[in-house]
């Protein structure tokens, strides 16, 4: 197992090398900072000079290992538009992200997962056919199309719900939570409900292609042959066999979840870092865009190596595997 | 074709729908109503009217107009066509990209594999959307910019599945005959490998469109689509959206209602061939 975890450890390391080359060379090499920073004042001679500031003139490898010193350091630079340190920027923003992503997970997971077993064991009733048609709406719809209809529905039209900003937050160790305000939690339903509707989705699938899959294993005609009740075949003998690829997928979700909260949080004006991406983008932001390919990179890498080592844990033939 | 469809009406269903919409795209300059980019025709006087309202010039607007007087319905016909275009051409170079680095990899072995193969792993670990983003706030936006940004999301899943299915073709006796009867590895990739390990790629090829089409029209809906000049499906429901609060809903509730039903036509017919071809799937209910 150990032997198994530090080659992940190794392949995860040159994945966040190459990505972070990718980023350098696409934000360094192919845009011109000189170009964006200068403005129409500039001569050739001020023009070289910035270049000069910047490092440009030092040779390649050089210049990456400043870019890549400085990330090491946990040294972002500067946002263009906001005129602070790039990383208090994302920290401050983060947690927004991060208690809408694992609301939606956890709705997602356990009513998703529930509506595929059920949908897999009861077949071709009228209950699974209902449940297999809206996750097939469901995985049909564009997300930024539901979060406008749940906006035009609850907010516009019902008004139960506000369809936009986080709402009171209480603090806890230091750090602002829209959780522990009923007002937050009221602004948080929409955002998260949206999130999560792709999730229980694919989830039903996902559930629902494993239960069907494995329902028909030699292993669980016996396990019904020896009389076993049907709730502890669903338990022992079912859940843990379709744990495995919903695991894997979910590891990776997790990440999407974050990477597609952009589109959620901008609809819902939501102040999380996937708004603060989409804002950057538009602002020509650059230090806020780098700083937050090079951290969800990261994280991707890390998420990955999770997910690699769990997979090996769930199933031991992955790690005897050369 | 056929026996795919056979019995399964709401395939048959999905399948009409997506060949009325590809007419509908690719015959939008001669059936729409009026020229949405032509600003001569548009009348700022005919603005936000809802569906079913006459216009100054005696003509009906179906579908209501937006707040430039433009007709919904014609700006939905050419915005369907653009987003067919993005999503067609995206998906047909990734997918022969795809094949191609898939063929190789499996004919060549070695380092050429690896390389491959590394990067399909590389592509595959991160979300599309976050690619997409990368590539977007690097190069700026366009139609050819979206496209590359879709084409990137679509080649690692194709290749990685083309090499899976050449590989076991390879293990068959007429490729040894086609060696041992010299024939060039290029030959044997074209002419016998291609044709006998495409199928698994193919029947991938409907979900690819239907999620390079969702993918298009969010990003396009971000801002980081499209131009302005030409407004894909996501885009007009972008434009809307800012009317949507004021109960001015057909905007874009329309194009995203179009938008909706054709994803959904592509994703039943994709859902029915993949049921087809997937042996294990065979106790599933028909829908």
């Amino acid at each position: 197992m150990i032997k198994y975890i530090s080659k992940r450890l190794w392949q995860s390391g040159v994945l966040a090398f190459i990505m972070s080359l990718i980023v350098f060379f696409g934000m360094y090499v192919v845009g011109d900072p000189v170009e964006m920073l200068a403005d129409d004042e500039f001569t050739e001679e001020d023009k070289i000079e910035l270049a000069i500031e910047l490092g440009l003139d030092k040779p390649l490898y050089e210049q990456y290992l400043n870019f890549a010193g400085d990330i090491i350091r946990g040294d972002f630079g500067i946002s263009f538009v906001h005129n602070r340190p790039v990383l208090d920027l994302i920290i401050e923003r983060l947690p927004a992200t991060l208690e809408i992503a694992l609301l939606a997970m956890a709705i997602g997971l356990s009513i998703g997962i529930s509506l595929g077993i059920y949908s897999g064991i009861k077949g071709n009733s009228k209950a699974s056919r209902m449940i297999s048609f809206f996750s097939t709406i469901g995985y049909s719809t564009p997300n930024f199309w539901q979060a406008l209809l749940l906006i035009l529905l609850f907010a516009v039209f019902l008004k139960w719900l506000p369809a936009s900003g986080r709402g009171l937050t209480n603090s806890l160790f230091g750090i602002e939570w829209s959780l522990l305000s009923i007002d937050g939690i009221q602004h948080m339903i929409l955002p998260a409900v949206n999130l999560a509707i792709y999730k229980i989705c694919m989830q039903a699938r996902l559930a629902r292609s494993g239960t069907q899959e494995i329902l028909y294993q030699e292993y669980m005609m016996f396990a019904r042959a020896k009389g076993i009740s049907r709730n502890r075949i669903i338990r022992r003998h079912l859940l843990r066999n379709i744990l495995i690829p919903i695991v894997t997928i979910t590891g990776l979700e997790v990440g999407g979840l974050i990477a597609f909260s952009t589109v959620t949080e901008t609809i819902f004006a939501w102040p999380g870092i996937g708004k603060l991406l989409l804002d950057s983008i538009h602002m020509v932001d650059r230090p806020v865009v780098v700083a937050y390919l090079i951290l969800i990179t990261l994280m991707f890498v890390f998420i990955n190596f999770v997910v690699d080592v769990m997979y090996a844990f769930l199933d031991p033939r992955i790690r005897y595997q050369k | 074709m056929k026996p795919i469809f056979v019995g399964y009406p709401i395939a048959i269903a999905g399948l009409v729908g997506f060949i009325f919409y590809i007419l509908v795209a690719l015959l939008a300059p001669w059936i729409s109503p009026q020229n949405p980019y032509d600003l001569m025709v548009l009348d700022i006087m005919d603005g936000l009217l809802p569906p079913l309202s006459k216009l100054g010039n005696g003509t009906t607007a179906w579908l209501g107009t937006d707040a430039l007087g433009r007709d919904i319905l014609s700006s939905v016909m050419y915005g369907l066509r653009i987003s067919l275009f993005v999503a067609f051409v995206a998906v047909t170079i990734g997918t022969i990209i795809g094949v191609i680095l898939g063929l190789l990899a499996a004919i060549y072995g070695g380092w050429i594999e690896t390389v491959i193969m590394r990067a399909v792993d590389l592509k595959v670990s991160f979300p599309g959307i976050l690619l997409a983003l990368m590539l977007l706030a690097i190069f700026g936006t366009g139609v050819d910019k979206i496209i590359y940004a879709l084409i990137i999301g679509v080649w690692a899943s194709k290749a990685r599945l083309t090499r899976s299915s050449a590989l076991s073709e390879m293990q068959k006796e007429y490729i040894d005959a086609a060696r041992l009867s010299g024939i060039s590895n290029w030959r044997i990739m074209l002419r016998f490998l291609l044709p006998n390990s495409i199928a698994p790629v193919l029947v991938v090829v409907p979900m690819a469109l239907s999620g390079a089409i969702g993918a298009e029209a969010t990003l396009s809906f971000l801002g980081v689509g499209v131009p302005i000049t030409e407004p894909s499906l996501g885009l007009l429901i972008s434009n809307g959206n800012d009317y949507l609060l004021s109960g001015k809903w057909w905007i874009s509730i329309i194009p995203g209602l179009v938008l909706v039903s054709l994803v959904l036509c592509i994703n039943v017919v994709a859902d029915r061939i993949r049921e087809h071809n997937n042996p294990y799937l065979k106790f599933q209910d028909k829908t």
